[in-house]
């Protein structure tokens, strides 16, 4: 396959218009990796060939399936164990005694792919016996409409349950499903998936929890700040935030601090 | 440095699990069935075993029962793996004393983080 330099240019343009994330140099020519079943699906042989098809137009069914190809959707179930247990125990402890009275949890899992994330979650909190009987609402979006029609549906392959998922957790919360293991409906009941764009405004509500995880290291520095804010605009006053690892608000403007207490949890300034 | 012995008939995945955990940091024992796998155990309990389920002389399963009936220094950790992947086959497993199950083929992340879930890497 032919690349040229102006045909990954225009991709790429299209790319950081619809979701503000940035190729950077290794990352374009991986471009052609992720776009070869999509040239195959349209009988097409080069890049070129499919910016010609795009026509220049951002918005065309063909434009969300290069934006989806593009996009890394990399992701597993309860993905950094240990920080994700201790967020799920220690940062939603100190929700769980500010919300006792109203024994209600709003959670959001934004840029949550296929769904893992948010399964990780409503897993894990219906696994901790003092939030029994709680109003338990999870939100989970993603720019990718595909990556949510994934999600969506509850079915995860062979290869995706074995990444992190605990083979009893498998037995417990899952149904075989042909080749295939789908989780089960009380799992998956306090969730809904929605497709996103974390540039623009948030979801309606004020979470008591948001993980955005792996996803702001792909945004300009301006982009990851433009995120923060909006997350902050969701938050509530004393929410809890958790990032990937190894991502901090360090340097990203004064939207959250790290709480002093709880390793790994951001506060709302 | 944590040990780990590879039970499996076939040398190739004998290999590329070698492989695998060798840059994971474990020491590699080897063993082509069952048998064998007691034998090695007897003379050092290693932190962990992967284990085939079909072979010849003493099948998975089978040592795992085995295991269970025998007088360690210490129990060390098993992973079955496999490529039965039917709720049956797993359930056995567990009932048996596995503690984590992995369907081959398998890669390393996979590999990793079934290793963490059993509190060995
Ligand atoms: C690497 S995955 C991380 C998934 C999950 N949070 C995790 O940590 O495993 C990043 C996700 O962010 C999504 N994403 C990228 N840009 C986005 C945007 N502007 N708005 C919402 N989601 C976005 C991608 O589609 C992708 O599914
Ligand atoms: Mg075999």
């Amino acid at each position: 396959m032919e690349m040229t330099p102006i045909a990954i240019s225009a991709l790429a343009g299209l790319l950081e218009r619809r979701t503000g994330q940035q190729l950077n140099a290794n990352r374009r020519w991986t471009i052609e990796t992720a776009l070869k079943p999509l040239l195959r699906d349209l009988g097409l042989e080069t890049l070129d060939g499919l910016v010609i098809r795009l026509n220049g137009d951002d918005r065309s069914p063909l434009a969300d399936k290069i934006v989806d190809a593009m996009l890394n959707h990399e992701t597993f179930f309860f993905r950094d164990l240990a920080a994700f247990d201790h967020f799920a125990t220690e940062g939603l402890g100190l929700i769980h005694a500010a919300r006792a009275e109203r024994r209600r949890l709003r959670v959001w899992s934004a840029g949550c792919s296929t769904g893992q994330e948010a399964y990780s979650l409503s897993m894990a909190i219906a696994q901790q016996t003092r939030f029994q009987g709680w109003d338990l609402g999870i939100f989970a979006t993603d720019v990718s409409g595909e990556a949510i029609a994934r999600a969506r549906s509850g079915l995860f392959t062979q290869f995706e349950v074995q990444r992190g998922l605990p083979i009893t957790t498998l037995m417990r919360q899952f149904d075989p499903d042909g080749e295939q293991w789908r989780v089960k409906a009380n799992v998956r009941a306090p969730i809904t998936f929605l497709q996103h764009n974390l540039l623009s405004p948030p979801p309606p509500g004020r979470f008591d929890a948001i993980l955005c995880r792996n996803v702001l290291l792909y945004f300009s520095l301006e982009r990851r700040k433009a995120v923060l804010a909006r997350l902050r605009e969701a938050i509530a006053p004393d929410g809890v935030l958790m990032l990937g690892a190894g991502e901090t608000v360090l340097g990203l403007g004064d939207c959250f601090t790290a709480d002093p207490q709880v390793r790994g949890v951001y506060r709302p300034a | 440095m944590k040990t780990c012995l590879v039970v499996d008939d076939s040398k190739v995945i004998r290999k590329v699990a070698r492989h695998i955990l060798e840059t994971l940091d474990f020491t590699v024992e080897e063993a082509g069935d069952g048998q064998e796998a007691m034998t090695a155990c007897l003379s050092e309990v290693p932190d962990v075993i992967l284990l085939d389920w079909n072979m010849p002389v003493m099948s998975g399963i089978e040592f795992l029962r085995e295991l269970g009936h025998t007088t360690l220094p210490r129990r060390p950790k098993v992973v079955f793996c496999t490529t039965e992947n039917d709720t049956a086959h797993i359930r056995a497993a567990i009932d048996a004393g596995a503690d984590e199950y992995v369907m081959k083929p398998f890669d390393r992340d996979t590999l990793e983080s079934k290793l963490q879930l059993v509190g060995v890497a």
